[in-house]
Order: structure tokens, then C-alpha cells, then sequence
């Protein structure tokens, strides 16, 4: 028993670990299908419509990705991670990247070994109380209980936010998103905390959202991006850069309107390397010439796919803010494509 | 013609190891021997190239880092600076509550259950067989999370306990809150407190010893060994005289009395719950995620245990209650001379495996957020170091430790009731 027990797990950590060597833009391009490990539901940034189709702002980067490498936005086989699964997903190779709210720290990039390319919403976290509460600051949440979702920076920030502030908490850990939604409801915790923009996306699902209320303090950074395995610099650029042709098209104007239209050729330089008519990034990424082309039809670019998924007309209501391309004052600022 | 008699030489041919029944069955063990030992080496040498390709090479260093989050329910002292080691160590012993209470629950549930189903009384011993039925087959995940729902979605939350007309209020004269967060239960609080003993230094094993606990245990085993002297004398005094003087006074006299003159000195006193800002304040606080795991973990494991009960009580003879009532002894005494100590014996050893199974089923905290050694070790430390081969073999010692140590204590139980038997 003792043995049979050990040697199980072994073979998984050497299965797992075997399953992570290099080459993984080759391995999506023999089956055919990405696997992308997205949340287990949040609406606005991954969650099955009624008909079980993936969608969301962190769906539309997988399949942006999906598009750039296989030509087929539908190419995508969704992997529901929880906060506490994703990781070891990713790292034992059941998934080929994470487009999932996960935060950029120090210790995933360098201890957990993976590598973010790159940020594709620009976060805090934030507390929502019920307005009943009449809480109207975090800082008065002495003494209150907390649901947060275990294995997130979420749970640190919290630890790190009431120890600098030398008030208490009761902490009620959870799983998923829903789980909390299902305790914060009932009134089994006071306040939720998680990202901001997760935070929006869960009021949006109530009921009654405006009886709600999101505090002001956002007490952390939480820049949120797509993830890779660490050692697969081939893959990594290839995500990498899809997410920057998303990006970079909003900046340069390139819509999916427009897009047919200025894939015939245009005038500006940049926008025919990326578009495929001139240069042969493509080829460099070891992708098709009309990756970026495809990775901007799959959703539109960055702009068109927030305002469709979370923006300010949506149910969600996120403004741009942070998330507005330099030229607008954000953040968003993509590398040039040469 | 002359026969040959010679014995056949002893000579040993290197086939023989194969068709010589002799030695076939020690080659064959010896070659799995070696092809076991090959893979396990092979599975140790692959898993470490794979970590070092990764450039994760196996390391306990961790542990000694600061954990960085908070746990809810916490034995001993604990705060988010603490190590990992230490928040592992937190976790280990709210495993460890929950196995012992739920060990303890399920007992006196499931003999109870179990008796009941030999009842004669038809309507009883119907119910508890739905009992049975309707708890050993659902899997006990769902009874977790079911238990869990019904205490969040039906109990008021404490917001509702405030206000001039408060739309929920405390039960047993205001001593015990029922709400959605858990139960507050009054503590015990002693004025004039012995204070603790501090095991283990600074060490991550640290934990306090409450001395006015140990003190009452104390004065409690002393009350319950003179009761037992004086039943002694009694039975001597019984067996040469033929009457037995009346000592049931004496005997709860030297229980209880030094037991009170403990509790009188050293000042208990209840400490009652009260709402105050976000939640109740004082008493004990038994979470919500305790209750269902514990409630859900016995029901479950009564179930099985009072099957175990109900065949060990059946399987004693009916010749021997025959035979017993024949001597003249009254049923009670039957049973617990006779039947009882039989029945043990063939109750134990599937009773341990229960014991076993309830404590690895407490893993499943983690449907509702019980911060036990597989969600603290195996859940958020092994999540913020990325320290997946580690933790979940460390977490593995520590379940095999505790299982081997129930196992051991309960073989040593065996034992002696096996000694019964003459
Ligand atoms: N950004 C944090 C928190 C991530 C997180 O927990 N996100 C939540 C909501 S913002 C989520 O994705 N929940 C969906 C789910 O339960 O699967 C991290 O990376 O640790």
C-alpha cells in the first residue's frame, strides 16, 4: 500500500513533468486544437453562453491565439481552472497557456516557472460590502468575514492589507467564483474581495446589483496577462505576440471592418507587416503569413473585443481607464512590429 | 545384469532454476524483486531529470518561509507571518479534531443505529434501516456540501440578529447563536487561571497546554480510580459476606465533589456570545465548514458502523443466550457478559477501517473551505510555492502517520478484548 501510494506519485510528478518539455506551438499544430485553461465561470471574461460556447475577454485572447496558429477562432478546447488547479494545469502540460485572471508576480514568473507575455487587463483588488452594511470604507472592516478564492494573490493581499492596517478578519476560503457569489449572497461573509474587474462581473450576475457596492481602495496591483510554460521562448512569442497584434491594431486603427479592406494592401508600413502583405513575420514565429490577420478576425482588436465582452456597454460597465492605449493616457503600450 | 544404484550426482544445471520446482518460485520473486527495484528507480531518476529540466529541483526550503496567509481556524497560535510548516501544522491538528470528533459521533451513533435495527419493534428498526440505506449510498462529498448549503442558505446571518426588532435571536436563554457563519457556543473561562504550559519552544510544533485543563483531567482520573477502589471493596466485602453495602454515594461523592472544589477555585465561569460589530465576540466559535464536515463525516461512517455492530451482535449464537439465561442471568447482564464481549471481537477490526476511512475522507474539507492539512499543506501552500511533489508527499506521510497510529492504538484495543476469550 505504502509503495503502491508512492510509486503513483511518482508517476504522475514524472508523467506531469514529462508532459512540459519544449515544443508546444508544434504539438497545438499536430492536434490541431488549442487547450486553453480559462476560469470556471466568470461572466464577461469566460463563461459558456447558453449554448456551451466559451465567451468572454480572456476566451477572446485564446481564441485570438487559436486563430494566429491553426487559422480557426473555433480551434479552442476550454479547460475550467480554478484558482488553486490552474498552475499545476498548466505546468504539467494539460493546458498549452492560461488566459485566466492571473496576476504577474515575481514568484510565478521566476519560482513557478512560467512566463507571462504580457498584460491584457490591468487590475486592483477591491471589496464589495452589500449596501445594507453601510460600510463605506475597507478600512472599516474590522472584524468582518471575508470570502476569498484560495491559491490568489487575492488571499495575501488581504493578509498583507488588514496587517498594515492592524484591524482583524475571519477569512472563509472558497473554491470558485460562484462558491463565493453563493456565500457573499447568503450573507455567510460581509464582504467579497477579489479583482476589481472580477468584482464587476460578479455584481453584474446579481439579481440586484445596486445593492451592492464596490469600496474605493484597490489595495494591490494585480496586472492580469496570459501565462506560458517557462522554457518554451517559440510559444511564448507566439502568444506574446498575438496578444500585442491585438493591441497594436486598435492602436494603428486596424478593425474587424476594416481589416478585409486593408489586408489588400495600405500605405502604412507597420500595418502590412502585420498584416501579413509585407515582411515575413509569420514565417519568423514559425505561423502562417496571415496570423495576425486571423488573430484580429477571431474577436476584433483589443478595443472592439473589450468593448464587446466587458466595456462600458455592457452588463459589466468597466471603463477603459488603465486599460486605454498610451496614446489615450493607459497603459497600453505594445512593442513595435519590425 | 547388474543394476545401477548409484544416486544421480548432485549437479546443479542452470535450468534448473527454471524447471525445478524447487527454486522456480524464488527465481520468479527475485526477478520481480530486481524489475520492481529497476522501476522505482528508474520512476525517482526520471521524475528528478524532469523537475531539474523544469529547473525545480526538489527542496524542503519552503517550509521554513513565511506562510503569508491567514487560516481561520486555528488550535494553537498562528498568524500569517508564520511559516508554512507551521500553517501545515495548523492544518494537521484541525484534521485531527475533525477525525476525533467524527470518530467519537459516528461511534455512539452508529452502536445506537445499529442495536436499534435488531429492535422487535417494527417501525424502528425500519427507520434506522432507511437510516442505512439513505447514508451508505450517497456519496459522503454530497453530504458535505449538502449540509454546508442548508446551513448557509437556511440559518439568519448575524446582521439579523441586531436591531431593536431583530429578526432572528439567540436560543437556550441567550447563551447559543445559531447562524449561517457557524455556532457560537458560551466557553469555558476560569478567573483565576493556572495559564499554560508552552510545549515544544519556538519550534513550528509549538502549542500551549491549558493547565487548568490538564488540572481537571487530573482531578477527574484520581475521582474515577477511587470510585473504582470502592467498588472493589464492595465487591470483597459483597463476596465474603454475601451483602453488599450500598457505596453508589461514596462512588459519585469522590467523582464529583473534588471535581466542583477544582472548578470552584480555579473561578469558571461561562463566557457568552455576543454580537458585536461584524460578527458574535466571545464564546466558541464552531464554524460552519466544522459542522458540516463533522455532521456529514459521522452520519456517513454511523451508517457503515452500525452494519459492523448489528452483524457482530448476530453473530454470536443463539445457544449462547440460551445457555446464559439457562444459568440464571438476567438479559442485561447477558448481554454485556456474554454477548457484548464476544461481539467485540469480530466489531473491532472493521471498526478500525472505519476509523480510517473517516479520517481520510476529512480531506474533503476542501468542498467547504475546512482548513485541514490538504487544504492548508496540500491546498494554498502547495499553491503559492509551486511546490507540487513536496507538499502532496509530505501530505501523504503525514495521512499514512496518522492512519498507522490509529491502527496501532486500536490493534492494542483488540488485543485485549481479544483476551477475553478463554
Ligand atoms: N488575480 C488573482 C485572482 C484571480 C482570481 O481568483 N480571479 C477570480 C475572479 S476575479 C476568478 O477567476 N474566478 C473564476 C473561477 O472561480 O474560476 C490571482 O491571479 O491570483
Amino acid at each position: 500500500m505504502k509503495k503502491s501510494v508512492f510509486l503513483g506519485a511518482l508517476t504522475v510528478a514524472g508523467l506531469a513533468a514529462g508532459a512540459a518539455a519544449a515544443g508546444t506551438l508544434d504539438d497545438v499544430k499536430a492536434r490541431g486544437k488549442l487547450n486553453c485553461g480559462v476560469t470556471t465561470g466568470l461572466v464577461g471574461f469566460a463563461a459558456p453562453d447558453a449554448n456551451g460556447n466559451w465567451e468572454g475577454f480572456d476566451v477572446g485572447v485564446c481564441r485570438a491565439v487559436a486563430a494566429a496558429v491553426l487559422g480557426d477562432p473555433q480551434a479552442v478546447e476550454f479547460v475550467p481552472t480554478t484558482g488553486k488547479t490552474r498552475f499545476t494545469a498548466l505546468a504539467s502540460g494539460e493546458v498549452d497557456m492560461l488566459a485566466r485572471n492571473t496576476t504577474w508576480t515575481f514568484s510565478r514568473d521566476v519560482d513557478l516557472k512560467f512566463d507571462f507575455v504580457g498584460v491584457n487587463y490591468y487590475d486592483g483588488q477591491g471589496f464589495m460590502v452589500p449596501k445594507a452594511l453601510g460600510v463605506s470604507s475597507a478600512k472599516e472592516l474590522d472584524g468582518a468575514t471575508v470570502c476569498i478564492q484560495t491559491g490568489t494573490t487575492t488571499e495575501l493581499n488581504l493578509a498583507d492589507f488588514f496587517r498594515k492596517n492592524n484591524i482583524s478578519y475571519e477569512p472563509v476560503p472558497i473554491e470558485t467564483n460562484a462558491e463565493g457569489q453563493q456565500q457573499y449572497l447568503a450573507g455567510a461573509c460581509d464582504t467579497y474581495t477579489t479583482d476589481a474587474s472580477g468584482l464587476a462581473a460578479t455584481r453584474a450576475s446579481f439579481e440586484n446589483p445596486s445593492d451592492h457596492v464596490v469600496l474605493p481602495e484597490i489595495i494591490s496591483k494585480e496586472p492580469l496577462g496570459p501565462l506560458v510554460r517557462h522554457g518554451d521562448n517559440e510559444w511564448g512569442d507566439v502568444v506574446r505576440w498575438t496578444l500585442n497584434a491585438l493591441i497594436a491594431a486598435e492602436e494603428l486603427g486596424i478593425t474587424s471592418a476594416n481589416i478585409a479592406e486593408l489586408s489588400e494592401g495600405t500605405n502604412n508600413p507597420e500595418v502590412n507587416r502585420i498584416l501579413g502583405t509585407e515582411g515575413n513575420l509569420g514565417e519568423m514565429l514559425g505561423v502562417s503569413a496571415d496570423w495576425a490577420k486571423n488573430a484580429i478576425m477571431a474577436g476584433g482588436n483589443y478595443g472592439e473585443l473589450f468593448e464587446k465582452t466587458i466595456g462600458e456597454n455592457t452588463s459589466i460597465g468597466l471603463a477603459r481607464g488603465l486599460n486605454a492605449q498610451w496614446t489615450d493616457g493607459g497603459l497600453l503600450y505594445s512593442p513595435p512590429f519590425r | 545384469m547388474t543394476i545401477v544404484t548409484d544416486p544421480p550426482k548432485a549437479s546443479f544445471r542452470v535450468s534448473q532454476l527454471i524447471y525445478d520446482t524447487r527454486y522456480r518460485s524464488i527465481t520468479f520473486q527475485i526477478a520481480a524483486l530486481i524489475g520492481f527495484l529497476i522501476l522505482i528507480g528508474w520512476l525517482i531518476s526520471n521524475t528528478a531529470q524532469n523537475l531539474a529540466d523544469l529547473g525545480k529541483e526538489p527542496s524542503f526550503g519552503f517550509l521554513a518561509e513565511p506562510a503569508g496567509y491567514d487560516i481561520n481556524q486555528r488550535l494553537v497560535d498562528y498568524d500569517n507571518q508564520n511559516s508554512h510548516l507551521r500553517a501545515a501544522f495548523v492544518g494537521l491538528l484541525n484534521t485531527l479534531l475533525v477525525a476525533v470528533m467524527g470518530c467519537a459521533a459516528a461511534t455512539v451513533l452508529g452502536v445506537t443505529i445499529g442495536v436499534l435495527r435488531l429492535s422487535k419493534n417494527w417501525l424502528i428498526s425500519r427507520i434506522m434501516t432507511v437510516y442505512v440505506e439513505m447514508f451508505r449510498n450517497v456519496p459522503v462529498l454530497l453530504w458535505i456540501v449538502l449540509i454546508m448549503a442548508i446551513i448557509i442558505e437556511t440559518l439568519p446571518q448575524p446582521r439579523d440578529f441586531r436591531g431593536a426588532d431583530p429578526q432572528a435571536s439567540m436560543a437556550l436563554f441567550d447563551s447559543v447563536a445559531f447562524t449561517n457563519r457557524g455556532f457560537y457556543i458560551p466557553e469555558a473561562l476560569f478567573s483565576r487561571s493556572l495559564g499554560d504550559i508552552h510545549l515544544f519552544g519556538a519550534s513550528a510544533m509549538r502549542f500551549d497546554v491549558s493547565l487548568d485543563l490538564l488540572a481537571l483531567v487530573a482531578v477527574l482520573l484520581a475521582g474515577l480510580w477511587a470510585s473504582a477502589r470502592i467498588k472493589r471493596n464492595a465487591d470483597a466485602v459483597q463476596e465474603a459476606t454475601g451483602v453488599r453495602p450500598t457505596v453508589w454515594h461514596f462512588r459519585l461523592g469522590v467523582v464529583f465533589v473534588p471535581l466542583l472544589a477544582v472548578l470552584v477555585l480555579l473561578g469558571f465561569h461561562l463566557g457568552y456570545p455576543a454580537l458585536k460589530g461584524f460578527n458574535f465576540q466571545g464564546g466558541t466559535h464552531m464554524r460552519n465548514s466544522l459542522i458540516a464536515l463533522w455532521l456529514a463525516l459521522s452520519l456517513y461512517t454511523a451508517a457503515f458502523i452500525s452494519e459492523i455492530v448489528r452483524a457482530g451482535i448476530l453473530a454470536i449464537s443463539k445457544g449462547q443466550t440460551e445457555a446464559a439465561a439457562a444459568l440464571g442471568l438476567r438479559p442485561k447482564r447477558i448481554m454485556n457478559l456474554v454477548i457484548l464481549p464476544q461481539a467485540l471481537r469480530i466489531i473491532i477490526p472493521p471498526l478500525i477501517s472505519q476509523y480510517l476511512n473517516l479520517t481520510k475522507n476529512s480531506s474533503l474539507a476542501i468542498a467547504v473551505g475546512y482548513m485541514d492539512i490538504t487544504g492548508t499543506l496540500m491546498g494554498i501552500t502547495m499553491n503559492q510555492t509551486g511546490r507540487e511533489l513536496e507538499t502532496v508527499m509530505l501530505g501523504m506521510l503525514i495521512y499514512l502517520l496518522i492512519s498507522l497510529s490509529i491502527s496501532l492504538v486500536m490493534n492494542w484495543y483488540n488485543n485485549r478484548v481479544k483476551l477475553v476469550e478463554r
